[in-house]
Order: C-alpha cells, then sequence, then structure tokens
C-alpha cells in the first residue's frame, strides 16, 4: 500500500516521528517520578544515600554503548554487514552490563542494610529502586529491539537496506543513555 | 473532482482497493472484523464497546440512585437479581453502593468518554478528514483498541470478586486503594483495577502517539494544518495531552503498586487501622503526593474528554448552519489555550488538602484563566448559529445541547475555581453537579452528535430521526432536572458519596427531591436505551444512504466511497485546495475542500 507518496519523502518518517513522541512521554512518567522525588526528599525522615561506585561503572558502560549503536548505524549505512552485526551485539551486551551494574548496585545498597522494599525501608531508597530499575527495563527494552535487529541482519531471503529501523533503535538507545545521565546528575544533586 | 464519478464506481470501488493494495493476503472475517487494521473498523469497535461500557455504567448509576431516591424501601427482586452481596434484603449494601458509585465514574470517565469519544472519532475521522489511507502505524492502532478490550475484561470480572470491585472513589486515594486490610473492596477488587487501568494507559499511549504522528505526517497534498477541519485539530490536541499527562498517572501507580505488594511508604505512615488494631509499619509516606501525581493526569484528562467533543460540535454546528465556523483561527488558539493551561491547574482539586493558601491563589488564577479561551468558544459557536439556515437535525439538536449544557456547568465551574468558595462546595452535590454537566453529559451528547452525524459513513445507512428526536428532548430535560437540583443540595452542604442522607437531619428536607432525581433517572436511562436499539436496529436495517455527500459537507470523508475499503479512496487520494468551512460562499451552498480555488475567488486559506 503507497501510504506515502513522494512528495512526502522530504518529511520525517512517520515511525521515527512517533519514536519522539513516545519519547516525550517517556520523558513525561520520569517527570513525574523525579518531581514526586523533590516533593518528598524536602519532608522529614528522608534518608541521604551516597550512591555506590557501580552507578558509576553503568554510566561508562551505557556511555560506550551509544558510541558502539552510533558506529553501527554508520557501517550499516555503508553496507558493511559484518561490521554492523559485530557493533550491535557488542551494544547490545553492553546493554546487559548496564542492567547487571545496576542490579549490583542495589545489592551494595541493601549489604549497607538499608533496605529497598519491605516493612522497615525508606523511601528515599525505594525512590532510587524505582526510578533506577523503570530507566534499566527501559534499557533492556532496547536490548530486545537490538536482538530483534540482530535476528533480522541473519535473514537470507530479505536485505533491506532501509535504514529507518536502526536509526530509530539508535536514537532510542541515545535517549536512554542521556536519560540516565540526567538521572545520576538528579540523584547526585537532590538528596 | 465530479461526486458522480466517484458515486459511479463506488460499487466497484471495495473490490478494486482489494485487488490492488491487498493482494498478499486474503481478508478473512477475523483479519476484517476482530484483528482488523483497518481504521475504521477499529473505530467501530472502539464505539461498540463504549456503548456496552455505557451501558453497564449508566445502570450502575440506576442502581445507586435507587438507594439514595428510595434509602427506606426494599426491592426483594434486587436481591434475586445481583446476589446477597449487592443487594441484602433488597437494598444496596453499603459495601456495594460504595463499588458502584467506584466503577461508574472509572467506567464513564476512561472507558467511554476517553476511548469510547475519542477512539471512536480519531480512528474514524483522521485519516479520512486529512486525506490519509490510514493511520501512520495501522498495527498500533490495533493493539491500541486491543490493550483496551482486555483493561475492560479484567475490569468487568472484578465486578464478580468475592470481596467486590475497588470501593474507594474513582480516584483511588491510598490509604484505601494502597492497603489491602483497609475495606473489602481494597482487596482483589483494587488489584485488578490497577492492572486494567495500567493497561488502559498503555492503550490511551499508543493510541495517541499515532494520531498526532497521522495528523502530522499523513495529509494529503495542499492539507496545510489550517485547512484541517476543527474535529481534527481538537483530536491532535487531546492526544497530546494524553501522551503528556497519562505517563505521570502511571508513575504514581507504579509507586502505588510498590505500596501495595512491596511494603515501601511512598504513600503510607504509621497510620492506626481499626480493621487490624494495629499501626503500620510504614513510615514518613504522604497520600498527598498520590493526589498531586493523580490530579496532574486527572484535571488534563477532563480536557481528554471534552476537546474532542468541542471539535465534533464545531464541525457538526458549521455544517447544519450552512455558515464557516466564527473565528477558526480564535477556535485553534483556545484549544492551545486550553491545552497549556490543563496542565497547571491540577491542585484546584487539593484546595482542602492543606495546600499553601499562595499556591492557592496562584491556581485559583490559572483556573479561572480557562473561562477565556472556553468563553471564545462558546461564543464563535453561538455567532456560527447566529443567522444560519439551521437544519434541526438529531446531530444538530445534540450540538445545540453540547453548548448548553457546557454553558450551564460552565459557569459553576467559576465557582469551584475559586479556592475561598471551594471550602465550601468541595465534595458536596455542587460538584456533582458541575462535573457531570460540563463534561459528563456535554460529552455525551457531543458522541451522540458525532454518532448520529457520522453513521451514513460508519455503516452506509441512517439512524431513525424520530427516535432520534424521542433520545434528544427526553435525555436534555433529563439531564437539566437530574443535576439542576443537585446545585440547590450542594450549597446546602449537602456532600456526595454518602450511602444514606434520610439519617442526618440536615439533609433530611431533600428526601422528595432526591426521590424525585432518582425517578428522572430512571426515564433517562430508558431513553438511552432506545439509541441503542436505534442505533444496532439502523446497522441493519437502517434506511440506505444513497449519496456520497448526504450533508453537502466540505470534508474529504465525504469523498470516499458509500462504503470505503480499506484506504479509503479508489486511485489517487483528493488534493485539497481550500479550508474546510467554505459554506454559503458566492451564492454557492457548499464548496468542497477538493474544489480548486476559482479565479475570481479571493484564497483566505
Amino acid at each position: 500500500m503507497e501510504l506515502t507518496s513522494t512528495k512526502h519523502n522530504q518529511r520525517i518518517h512517520p515511525h521515527k516521528f512517533t519514536l519522539w513522541i513516545a519519547i516525550a512521554s517517556i520523558c513525561m512518567m520520569f517527570a513525574g517520578l523525579t518531581s514526586a522525588y523533590i516533593v518528598k526528599s524536602n519532608q522529614d525522615n528522608f534518608l541521604e544515600i551516597s550512591l555506590p561506585n557501580y552507578f558509576w561503572y553503568s554510566t561508562i558502560a551505557i556511555v560506550l554503548s551509544s558510541i558502539t549503536i552510533h558506529l553501527a548505524t554508520k557501517a550499516f549505512k555503508a553496507r558493511e554487514r559484518n561490521k554492523y552485526k559485530l557493533l550491535i551485539s557488542l551494544t547490545a551486551f553492553l546493554g546487559i552490563v548496564f542492567a547487571s551494574l545496576q542490579v549490583m548496585g542495589f545489592v551494595n545498597i541493601e549489604n549497607h542494610g538499608i533496605s529497598l522494599i519491605g516493612n522497615n525501608s525508606n523511601a528515599a531508597a525505594s525512590f532510587l529502586l524505582v526510578i533506577i530499575g523503570l530507566h534499566a527495563l527501559h534499557v533492556l527494552g532496547g536490548v530486545i529491539a537490538l536482538l530483534v535487529m540482530f535476528i533480522l541482519s541473519f535473514s537470507q531471503k530479505i536485505k533491506s537496506y532501509n535504514s529507518i529501523p536502526i536509526e530509530n533503535v539508535s536514537i532510542y538507545w541515545h535517549f536512554v543513555d542521556i536519560l540516565w545521565i540526567y538521572l545520576l546528575i538528579f540523584l547526585i544533586w537532590i538528596r | 473532482m465530479s461526486n458522480d464519478t466517484t458515486l459511479h464506481a463506488s460499487t466497484d470501488a471495495a473490490h478494486n482497493i482489494h485487488g490492488e493494495h491487498h493482494e498478499h493476503h486474503h481478508e478473512t472475517f477475523i483479519t476484517k472484523y476482530i484483528f482488523s487494521q483497518d481504521h475504521k473498523t477499529i473505530s467501530k469497535q472502539f464505539l461498540i464497546t463504549g456503548m456496552v461500557w455505557a451501558v453497564i455504567g449508566g445502570l450502575m448509576s440506576v442502581l445507586f440512585r435507587l438507594q439514595l431516591g428510595f434509602p427506606d424501601e426494599s426491592f426483594p427482586w434486587l436481591e434475586d437479581l445481583l446476589g446477597k452481596w449487592w443487594a441484602a434484603g433488597g437494598h444496596i449494601t453499603a459495601q456495594g453502593y460504595y463499588a458502584l458509585v467506584t466503577i461508574h465514574g472509572t467506567v464513564l470517565i476512561f472507558f467511554v468518554l476517553t476511548a469510547g469519544l475519542s477512539g471512536t472519532f480519531a480512528n474514524l475521522l483522521i485519516p479520512l478528514q486529512i486525506g490519509a489511507r490510514d493511520m501512520a502505524s495501522p498495527l498500533l492502532n490495533m493493539l491500541s483498541y486491543w490493550f483496551f478490550f482486555i483493561a475492560g475484561v479484567i475490569m468487568l470480572s472484578s465486578i464478580f470478586v468475592e470481596t467486590g470491585p475497588f470501593s474507594g472513589g474513582w480516584t483511588a486515594y491510598p490509604p484505601l486503594s494502597a492497603l489491602g486490610d483497609a475495606s473489602p473492596g481494597s482487596k482483589t477488587g483494587m488489584d485488578l483495577w490497577i492492572i486494567s487501568m495500567a493497561l488502559f494507559v498503555v492503550s490511551s499511549l499508543l493510541s495517541g502517539l499515532n494520531y498526532i504522528a497521522t495528523v502530522l505526517n499523513m495529509r494529503t497534498k495542499g492539507m496545510s494544518m489550517t485547512r484541517l477541519p476543527l474535529t481534527i485539530w481538537s483530536l491532535f490536541f487531546t492526544a497530546i495531552v494524553g501522551v503528556l499527562s497519562f505517563p505521570v498517572l502511571l508513575s504514581g501507580f507504579i509507586l502505588l503498586i510498590f505500596d501495595r505488594n512491596f511494603g515501601t511508604s511512598f504513600y503510607l505512615s504509621d497510620i492506626f487501622l481499626s480493621a487490624t488494631g494495629t499501626a503500620l509499619p510504614n513510615e514518613g509516606g504522604s497520600a498527598i503526593l498520590f493526589q498531586h501525581l493523580f490530579w496532574f493526569l486527572g484535571h488534563p484528562e477532563v480536557y481528554i474528554i471534552v476537546l474532542p467533543a468541542m471539535g465534533i460540535v464545531s464541525e457538526i454546528l458549521s455544517i447544519h448552519s450552512r455558515k464557516p465556523i466564527f473565528g477558526y483561527i480564535a477556535m485553534i488558539g483556545s484549544l492551545f489555550a486550553i491545552t497549556v493551561l490543563s496542565f497547571i491547574v491540577w491542585a484546584h482539586h487539593m484546595f482542602v488538602t492543606g495546600l499553601n493558601p499562595f499556591l492557592g491563589s496562584l491556581f485559583t488564577l490559572f483556573t479561572l484563566l480557562i473561562a477565556l479561551p472556553s468563553a471564545i468558544k462558546v461564543f464563535n459557536w453561538l455567532t456560527t448559529l447566529w443567522r444560519g439556515s439551521i437544519r434541526f437535525t438529531p446531530s444538530m439538536l445534540f450540538a445545540i445541547g453540547f453548548v448548553s449544557v457546557f454553558i450551564s456547568g460552565g459557569l459553576t465551574g467559576l465557582w469551584l475555581g475559586n479556592s475561598a468558595l471551594d471550602i465550601h462546595l468541595h465534595d458536596t452535590y455542587f460538584n456533582i453537579a458541575h462535573f457531570h454537566l460540563v463534561m459528563g453529559v456535554a460529552s455525551i451528547f457531543a458522541m451522540f452528535a458525532g454518532v448520529y452525524h457520522w453513521f451514513p459513513k460508519m455503516y452506509g445507512r441512517r439512524m431513525n430521526i424520530t427516535l432520534g428526536y424521542i433520545h434528544f428532548w427526553i435525555s436534555i430535560i433529563g439531564a437539566y432536572l437530574i443535576f439542576w437540583p443537585m446545585h440547590y443540595e450542594g450549597l446546602a452542604g449537602m456532600p456526595r458519596r454518602y450511602y444514606d442522607y434520610s439519617i442526618w437531619e440536615s439533609f433530611k428536607q431533600f428526601s422528595e427531591l432526591n426521590r424525585f432525581i432518582s425517578i428522572v433517572v430512571f426515564i433517562t436511562f430508558s431513553a438511552q436505551i432506545l439509541f441503542i436499539i436505534n442505533f444496532f436496529y439502523s446497522i441493519w436495517n437502517g434506511r440506505k444512504e444513497t449519496s456520497l455527500n448526504p450533508y453537502g459537507a466540505t470534508t474529504l470523508e465525504w469523498t470516499t466511497p458509500i462504503h470505503p475499503g480499506h484506504g479509503n479512496w479508489v486511485g489517487e487520494i483528493p488534493e485539497v485546495h481550500r479550508w474546510a468551512y467554505d459554506y454559503s460562499k458566492d451564492g454557492n451552498d457548499f464548496i468542497p475542500q477538493t474544489t480548486p480555488i476559482g479565479a475570481d475567488e479571493k484564497n483566505e486559506h
């Protein structure tokens, strides 16, 4: 079905545009959570938690993954298929490393005797779990998208040179990267 | 382009579209009617599901009005019908009553007036009126409906659990929503409520993304933004409001789930619970936090409900007055102003929560500012009607009815938006009367107007007009007779959500008035059944539509065949040369958007 005629070509692709609106929507969810965090941090009994170093290591992992997905997009456009496959697998791997480091960060917090959930938990710790946890889920969503791309790239029947899907995954990936850096600065700043 | 040629082509149209665009798959019953990706079918699915929920939600109001109007009488058949939990001894039980008001509110606000209204008309009109073959992503569109459907099934199933559905009010404030021990309805009922609502949020987000992307990217050649019909503008702003506010509700729900299931203290503090005789182990949580997150969606939500209604009404008033809409740009500007303001007024629902009075005055200011764009719109509707050649079809009557109830409900908004007056009026029947008129009745009227108006486009047949007139007059008279007296009850301080007012010395005086309201509710509800019968009868047996453009309208949906296939237009999508409101221009009754600008014609849009 010819949904877009030739004159539409200079316009932004509908799927890419939809992604941008979805990003705005995700931003609003985290805006809701972080403003709730600000309100809560001004009340009594808000525990001051210093972030474990794991969250710094994970930052390195996700920044590296942003570089690899950028290179993957370039490789796709240059039609270097093997390099492209390698780079998206590396990105997905870094995404999983990132999520694991976040989990280790939480284990570290628990080991210091601060419970994240349960009866004697403090809202400050629970907020860390909810905010960082939801962000990690969004990263894992990106990993799933990358896995789909990876499987598609092995398909022998259809050789697709359409760069829109990888560009979209790349935009999303950079977004969760920037979102993490924002959250990190936010969580250091406001306690 | 001439309508005649399309008319001749119309019988072959569906088949042609089939052949051209769907060679890769054969349409079975399932892909055509159930898991359809055609925006027109999805629109019908939303409409009919919305109608089922409207009947369920309406029936709930009939049941609790039975309790409010006749608190001392018993109706043994009620127990036979609903069972002991709901109506022991023929009385609606207290627990049943709270469950009824809660689910009535949830269902009508979210399932009927959000999904039913936006879902129906955005899906039907956006592609047809902007000149697109379908939505930007038909797959997401289909998923949006099915998420809504599953949300509905889960909500429906909560009615049948042993401890009853959630019964802490549609706003789901903690602690009633966060503590299973707080009330019977806070147990399984609340679990199902929150799962259902989370799925509903997903559905709204998927459809909102699609609407925005479609309006901005898929318009046909020549269809600039300022040539769009106002229906599309209003649905576009609705989608923006939804996409930006529903995620905040979701974040509030996530924290609520953690409090309910994982023992965190976002909303819960060390309150004493009489049901268990102990204090909670939680520390430092605040229920006000939930109210902020909830109302940050909750207020935009009422504009999600009323904006599409405004768009539908603008379109219908203009077509049936045979006049261009008055102040087209002012209409868009006021929609935009309402969209922006809707995000900064949420705390007017919280004036009595101990909110800082200085903040209160700010929120009062923003709230009262909404009166300006609303007044601009009302003025423009009235001036559109002024000296028009009005055709009083059922859809036109409902559109005028919308303007009427929007004015009478909107004026009381000025009272309630005032933080000082709100101290007296909050949580009273005054409030009930206000929001039922301005957003409940108004939006459902616009929905009726839209269904009567676009029925020929949806099903290729007409609805019965006489039944439509009866439906309208009972509905509008009923709406005023139900809600007008409630203003007086509220001014006298009668609180909402009480189970039985006859035991209160101060509210005994309203017994007869309450009975009167209840009787009107029963009559008005039966008129809605008339509409349902008319609707379903007309789908199969209504008068066949023979004209491509039955109302002499300018917009693109009337250039498609009477039964458009998936893809809407046979051959090329028409090009647009003018705005959507060239009625009674230069001696022409109407000039379709597809007609090029004449040599001696001014091109204003």
